[in-house]
């Protein structure tokens, strides 16, 4: 039996994991979550390993009609998400029932909102991935975007007790219209005038209207070249900073093709692509220079904030109202002597 | 070919090799044998190696790698390459139906070159062709090394729709199209192999640093072939490089 039926299928709603990897020697591109904390997040609320499938849903939300009892957690950017008319919270993991219908009244902030769902969803699984590649037509619901009348399936699972589980405020990301994204220069920045750079990383960038799956076009003050914007095709990475010879920086996305010609600035670093992947047209990126060193510092920081999230939410189950009252356990963001230490907390009431 | 190679980084889990800043035989000999070097060294922590042209792409856990450990491992193993023992390259034979329906171009290659339809078939089917890198769309190969006697440039207006296993010329270089796409190369005729099935064990057929030989197939051949395709039963024909 199905778990929930598409009444509405949304603006560009698809299943994605944290993608296809080890083929793109093949020239098949990754694609997977552009937003990979809110997909991590999402799955580890429900109980799910961290890439199990999730729907990722784009500024104009799906309504869905649930068909049988499940755990679901919304989380990513607020597409103005509701269960059965009330407001359904991001960040938290909720129970939903046959005939329950999930709507989504319009963009408040962010982009992409993820749907996880205990037991993930049950689509084949295609060169080792759930995620859908859409210009491949592979992956996730028959290599497509949802349609009305879709029904979706899910997979076993047991997620008794994980209901009412919410991510603490510090581990939420703030969403913002003007973000900045750290950035390692390279592997192409000597194609570029010590000007070039300079204007990369001190103007402000808009995104425009091409912003997808693929890449993001962003407008702004013209980055100059050395010689030409043509290299010798190489790969590309999720984050690389492509600028062609008209000098507008694209940002390469999930769904970016394994390789191209154009030189490539720089590249942005990790934990930082989740608020690219939330910006929309209209919206402001700059640019800030880290070493190789400071944004490794920086990756592991955000794999022990997610390893430390997976923690504090186990220990919160069973919710047992018996027992003695404890306060939700809290990682704490400690800042000594320029270091950045995590401490979990875990206060007894 | 650079006298010194180039590690450039791609963020925090992309390392780039660099060789050089050509389209040459060499640097992708290179690339290989450095592709080969890694994986027979089992490192652990490297989760994809993608080679292109003249550089290859190496995806690393940064919580088992720092920058500069992986860049001098990867530098002892770029030291080492020189006694290292490899297999050699594969050659995939690939048959052809030329002409006809099949490779609507082909006249116009004839027209382009002066040659009679055999002359350019004989001279396609003559040669293996090294695969630079595959990209573009899935299973795409980038041949090198084509008779210069057949080069035709792209057509004027690209088509819309290019059926998959089409086999065409663009330039003085050689390709097949895997998957139908569109696409401005002379179509000179088309393979029943599959070169990509994502359901298949092996999804794509072809992988760079390897070679391509073209063979001239009737229609008979061409149908019998399509439809052990087609069940699963036909075994694409593979032989050693000689060099």
């Amino acid at each position: 039996m199905g778990f929930c039926k598409v009444i509405k299928p949304g603006l560009f709603t698809t299943i994605q994991d944290r993608g296809r990897f080890g083929y793109q020697q093949s020239g098949m591109p990754v694609a997977g979550a552009m937003d990979e904390y809110a997909l991590r997040v999402g799955n580890i609320l429900v109980g799910n390993p961290e890439g199990e499938s999730c729907l990722e849903i784009t500024l104009l939300g799906p309504t869905l009609e649930f068909l049988s009892q499940g755990l679901i957690a919304l989380t990513g950017g607020d597409l103005g998400g509701q269960l059965n008319g009330k407001e359904l919270p991001l960040w938290e993991a909720c129970e939903v029932k046959a005939g329950d219908i999930l709507k989504f009244t319009g963009v408040k902030k962010g982009c992409r909102a993820y749907l996880a769902v205990a037991g993930g969803f049950n689509v084949p699984v295609v060169m080792g991935s759930k995620a859908t590649y859409v210009r491949g037509a592979i992956g996730g619901l028959e290599g497509r975007t949802l349609r009305e009348g879709d029904i979706l399936e899910k997979g076993p699972s047991n997620s008794a007790g994980l209901a009412g589980r919410k991510v603490p405020q510090d581990d939420i990301y703030t969403l913002s219209n003007h973000i900045t994204l750290r950035v390692v220069l390279g592997p192409q920045s000597d194609a570029f005038t010590a000007e070039g750079i300079n204007t990369f990383l001190t103007s402000s960038y808009t995104v425009t209207n091409e912003a997808d799956r693929m890449g993001y076009r962003l407008e702004g003050e013209k980055i100059q070249h050395q010689k030409g914007a043509d290299i010798i095709s190489d790969g590309i990475v999720m984050g690389s900073v492509q600028v062609p010879g008209h000098g507008m920086p694209i940002v390469m996305m999930a769904d970016r093709q394994t390789t191209g010609g154009y030189t490539k600035i720089a590249t942005v670093i990790t934990p930082d692509l989740p608020l690219l992947a939330q910006a929309k047209p209209g919206d402001k990126v700059s640019f800030r220079s880290v070493s190789i060193d400071e944004a490794h510092s920086i990756y592991r920081i955000y794999e022990e904030k997610i390893a430390a999230l997976k923690r504090t939410l186990r220990s919160s189950v069973p919710q047992d109202k018996s027992s003695v009252p404890k306060g939700p356990k809290r990682t704490l963001k400690l800042l000594v002597n320029g270091k950045e230490y995590l401490v979990d907390v875990e206060e007894v009431q | 070919m650079y006298d010194k190679t180039k590690y450039l980084t791609a963020g925090d889990k992309g390392l780039v090799i660099e060789f050089g800043n050509e389209i040459s035989k060499p640097i992708n000999e290179k690339i290989r044998s450095m592709v080969l070097a890694i994986e027979k060294a089992g490192l652990t922590g490297l989760s994809e190696l993608v080679p292109t042209y003249r550089s290859l792409l190496v995806y690393y856990d940064p919580l088992q790698w720092s920058y500069q450990k992986l860049v001098q491992r990867l530098q002892e193993l770029e030291g080492e390459l020189n006694s290292l023992q490899l297999p050699q390259p594969k050659v995939t034979l690939l048959p052809v139906l030329y002409g006809g329906e099949y490779g609507p171009d082909l006249p116009f290659v004839c027209e382009n070159t002066g040659l009679t339809p055999e002359e350019v078939i004989d001279i396609h089917t003559s040669r293996d062709y090294l695969i630079y890198m595959i990209g573009f769309t899935p299973g795409f190969p980038y041949l090198g090394g084509m008779d210069e006697r057949i080069a035709t440039p792209r057509l004027q207006n690209p088509r819309t729709k290019i059926p998959a296993g089409s086999v065409g010329i663009a330039g003085s270089q050689t390709g097949v199209y895997p998957i139908e796409s569109p696409g401005g190369w002379q179509l000179i005729g088309r393979t029943p192999v599959k070169l990509y099935d994502p359901h298949r064990a092996t999804p794509v057929l072809l992988a760079a640093g390897d070679y391509v030989r073209f063979y001239s197939i009737n229609e008979t051949e061409y149908q019998e072939i399509l439809k052990k395709c087609l069940d699963g039963t036909y075994q694409v024909q593979c032989r050693e490089y000689q060099g």
